[in-house]
């Protein structure tokens, strides 16, 4: 058959922009929740301009789409310091990616009810002792499905750091259907591709709900 | 006259426009077990809750042992390790099992090491009843067994003051029962202690002194036997005649 031709035949291209697209991921992912903590930080201090930043940034991040933030990043970067693509597009998908990573952890210490902060207090523990041993514990466990599920946005999210020439996963198929006029084809394989990678971490987000949800 | 425990002197605290307590002047010997009765919406717990500065008072006055409450993080801290507090949810930390959670402040806050920490546990636990429970989740125990935990873990940090927050109004009839035994025990062994509750038998068989609030006021204080069985003041009868009709 001449499509699972076309695949094995591709596979060592895509196989690279593979690498490109995970190695991608996984930096905004990490990037991104310590940006999110550190925004969420600034969100909920008692110093007020801080507040003001932090809403500000999150406005500004959430207000722009992904692909007008990449290019602002890289073209405006270029011309102060030298980046290549692939930092550019780190960047500003963390940035992007930062603002409901944000939003997502605000939640889960929302969900914690107000007597587990009592309780703490009440024993003397200091407020960034209730927060590390007592809230955060709590509030890691109720946001591990939406954490989850931002990682796989966040995975196809990176397909728009093409259009800044990453050599990644999208862009290869670009390449690939342009110089074989078989775009069906290899937009088809590109697809099989990020679906596969879905449904990995679909199954490791569900190892860890469960591992969670067997204590307590 | 030795220092009260606990002085509340003119304690005035409003909730927005609300006033829950009005000028209010209460005390706690060391070894007394007070306990706060009356209509909800009185402004027992919220007494309660400022004695150990969860609620601030607008105005007046909080001293435990003499020294006035002051609202700072590190002096609050300071005063709440000595200062145990039973709720009537509970509030234990679900992600911790029984012994974890009566261990975590000893650790956090005393300095203790982690097995010190749980010798002291366990033996608490024992003490209340659950030494078969200790690696036990609170989701995996009853609501007696969890308050009982939730007793243990104010217990572990050795408090010279018990301050219990309607500690059986949220379990089942017959689950009540165990909760007042580890207290009545605490009584016997001569804990200080402040309870709000609405358990008019085991505040009869306890109490030293039972203080009657109403409309954010003391409508009455004194022994059981006077309050309980002879008020004088007509809000004080109301509140009883109500109870007993039930």
């Amino acid at each position: 058959m001449e499509f699972i031709d076309a695949f094995i035949r591709s596979a060592p291209i895509f196989g690279q922009g593979l690498l490109i697209t995970l190695a991608l991921t996984g930096l905004t992912i990490v990037f991104s929740v310590i940006l999110g903590l550190i925004i969420l930080g600034l969100k909920v201090s008692r110093f007020t301009p801080l507040n003001w930043f932090a809403n500000t940034y999150l406005a500004i991040v959430r207000g722009m789409p992904l692909i007008a933030l990449l290019f602002v990043i890289y073209f405006g970067i270029v011309n102060i310091i030298r980046v290549d693509a692939f930092t550019a597009a780190t960047i500003g998908l963390s940035i992007h990616t930062s603002a409901y990573m944000a939003e997502i952890f605000r939640s889960g210490l929302s969900s914690v009810p107000k007597g587990q902060t009592e309780a703490a207090r009440s024993l003397g523990m200091s407020r960034v002792q209730t927060l590390r041993k007592v809230i955060s514990p709590q509030a890691l466990r109720v946001v591990v499905p939406a954490l989850a599920n931002q990682a796989i946005l966040s995975l196809k999210d990176s397909s728009v750091a093409a259009f800044i020439t990453v050599e990644e996963l999208f862009l290869t198929a670009q390449r690939l259907s342009a110089a074989s006029f078989q775009p069906l084809t290899f937009y088809t394989i590109v697809s099989i591709y990020y679906l596969a990678v879905v449904g990995i971490m679909t199954l490791i987000a569900q190892r860890v709900e469960r591992y969670y949800g067997k204590r307590g | 006259m030795t220092t009260p425990r606990v002085r509340i002197t003119q304690a005035v605290k409003s909730f927005g426009p609300t006033m829950v307590l009005d000028s209010i002047d209460f005390s706690v010997q060391p070894g007394e077990v007070s306990v706060l009765v009356g209509p909800s919406g009185a402004g027992k717990s919220t007494l309660l809750r400022c004695i150990n500065g969860l609620e601030r008072l607008n105005s007046g006055t909080v001293e435990i042992d003499g020294e006035v409450l002051e609202y700072k993080e590190k002096a609050l801290n300071q005063m709440r390790e000595h200062v145990g507090m039973v709720f009537q949810q509970f509030n234990l930390f679900p992600h911790l099992t029984a012994l974890e959670n009566v261990a975590l402040a000893p650790q956090m806050v005393s300095g203790l090491e982690s097995t010190a920490a749980r010798e002291r546990g366990v033996t608490i636990l024992e003490r209340v009843g659950l030494g078969d429970k200790i690696d036990s989740y609170p989701s995996a125990l009853s609501g007696g067994q969890q308050q009982r935990v939730a007793i243990a873990r104010a217990l572990a940090m050795e408090p010279k003051l018990m301050l219990f927050d309607e500690p059986t109004s949220a379990l089942d009839p017959e689950l009540v029962g165990e909760v007042l035994q580890v207290m009545r025990q605490l009584a016997d062994e001569g804990m200080t202690m402040v309870i709000v509750t609405h358990e008019m038998r085991f505040a009869r068989q306890v109490a030293d002194t039972v203080t009657l609030l109403a409309d954010g006021g003391i409508a009455e204080a004194g022994p059981p036997a006077e309050v309980l069985d002879n008020p004088q003041t007509e809000r004080a009868q109301a509140f009883l005649h109500q109870i007993n009709e039930h």
